[in-house]
């Protein structure tokens, strides 16, 4: 059992691998151009349609678009391979031209139509309509791809599923026995989870809310990590702001359907107050409903896109110097990797931590809506 | 003044959402260095009690950093 699954995974592997097209890949700068750190930086951080290995191979991901005309699906490889470099308003810009569609910025529009492109005399080859702060005027079809960060989250997923229904299989073969390799590991995370977060903060109706807050913590734990492995292609899943969004917004739904009657007096009616500081109060509370999982979501994103920028930062010191002379790079890169490695080692902690504190708040959000009154008459 | 004056016209957005960032820093030194302070007394007086107080400094850190990394965002958002 367990060498079909190792078997199962590196052919999985060695597959992943062999799909990756050689071609030519997404880069910022061309021989002459001078390196744009904040622009590389970006690029690396946001999400993207395809996972760029190294030089020029790439995994493209398939473009899923839903248009007037139907659902429209092609590889990537259609846009990266046809880059446009253009000037437009004073500025050089670069987009993709995959034909019937156009990708600026890892955003996918329609190609303009002959009527409507900004400069038709100059450039009749054009596909802008018009662009406002760095953003196409052009029409947009509606974006279903698999980028990277959702190619990612499958990674994850079957990771988890793999790692947890091993586990899970082996408590029933062994009822009663000590607990033994994978199982072993990940047992007193899943009881700290229950021991020390949920049961604490939630109180008696804790083993109701275990599983989402399990899910949810080894979920965020693993993309963390998953966005550390360098060379690996760059995954940022949990700094797209979409994922925590949704993540977020579970968190508020099951604290608004869990929320008791005490929980919602408390909030229209806060108990033991006078009614000037009600008024005050109460907007405050209301807020705080909607306010709550929103900072829950950006704490979790930005913190994760900060460490990644940061090594991003240390990357781009040494290409910065490396633009003078490369024994400039040479030693401004033995001081650069030592930081990067402890800044690795720094993340590494984030990606635990910041696992921790979203279920750690999001079990008291819980256990605040299932709170049981207990004020003295 | 003149040079409160300088400041003021060279300052753009950009300018002046780096002094933000600057500022969310500073802010989050002060908060985690308090409490990283107190912690270490409390450790000081119970050195029994080391692992519990350990794990609260942390949790309280990654909230108060919360905060700073919210400057930080809305300052990167007004660069970009």
């Amino acid at each position: 059992m367990k060498s079909a699954l190792n078997n199962f995974l590196t052919l999985g592997l060695l597959t992943a691998f062999l799909a990756a097209t050689p071609g030519k890949s997404f880069s910022t700068a061309s021989e002459g151009d001078t390196f744009n750190a904040g622009e590389m930086i970006m690029h690396h951080v946001a999400d993207a349609h395809e996972i760029h290995l190294v030089g020029d191979l790439a995994i493209y991901l398939p473009v899923i678009l839903w248009t007037d005309n139907g659902l429209k699906v092609f590889s990537s490889s259609e846009f990266y391979h046809n880059p446009v470099k253009e000037e437009f308003g004073g500025e050089e810009i670069l987009y993709f031209d995959q034909g019937e569609f156009i990708m600026h910025h890892e955003k996918i529009y329609y190609a303009a139509p002959q009527d409507d492109i900004a400069g038709m005399e100059e450039h009749p080859q054009r596909k802008i309509s018009d662009m406002e702060q760095n953003h196409l005027t052009n029409a947009t079809p509606i974006d279903l791809s698999i980028t990277k960060s959702i190619f990612g989250m499958f990674l994850v997923i079957i990771l988890l599923v793999i790692m947890f229904s091993a586990a899970a299989r082996k408590y029933k073969r062994n009822p009663g026995k000590a607990p033994s390799g994978l199982q072993n590991a990940l047992e007193p995370f899943i009881l700290f989870i229950r021991d020390e977060v949920a049961r604490p903060s939630i109180g008696r109706k804790a083993d109701r809310y275990v599983p989402f807050l399990l899910t949810t913590f080894f979920f965020v734990w693993m993309s963390n990590m998953l966005g550390l492995i360098p060379f690996l292609g760059g995954f940022n899943i949990t700094g797209t702001i979409a994922v925590t969004a949704v993540l977020s917004v579970f968190v508020l739904i099951i604290t608004a359907f869990s929320g008791n009657k005490h929980y919602w007096g408390h909030i229209f009616n806060p108990p033991g107050v006078v009614w000037p500081v009600k008024l005050i109060l109460v907007p405050i509370e209301i807020v705080q409903v909607l306010l709550k999982p929103f900072v829950l979501m950006v704490r979790l994103t930005a913190n994760i896109t900060a460490g990644h920028i940061i090594i991003l930062a240390f990357v781009s010191l040494v290409l910065i110097f490396g633009q003078t002379s490369a024994t400039t790079a040479y030693g401004v890169g033995v001081g650069a990797v030592a930081f990067m490695v402890f800044m690795f080692f720094l993340e590494l902690l984030v990606a635990f931590l910041q696992a921790y504190v979203f279920v750690l708040l999001a079990a008291l959000y819980f256990g605040d809506a299932t709170h049981e009154a207990h004020h003295p008459a | 003044m003149e040079i409160l004056a300088i400041l003021l016209q060279a300052s753009e957005a950009a300018g002046l959402a780096g002094i933000g960032a600057g500022l969310a820093a500073v802010a989050a030194g002060i908060g985690i260095g308090r409490i990283g302070g107190s912690a270490l007394e409390a450790m000081a007086r119970q050195p029994e009690e080391s692992a519990n107080l350990r794990a609260n400094m942390i949790v309280a850190a990654a909230l108060v950093e919360g905060a700073a990394f919210f400057a930080i965002v809305v300052c990167l958002m007004v660069v970009l």
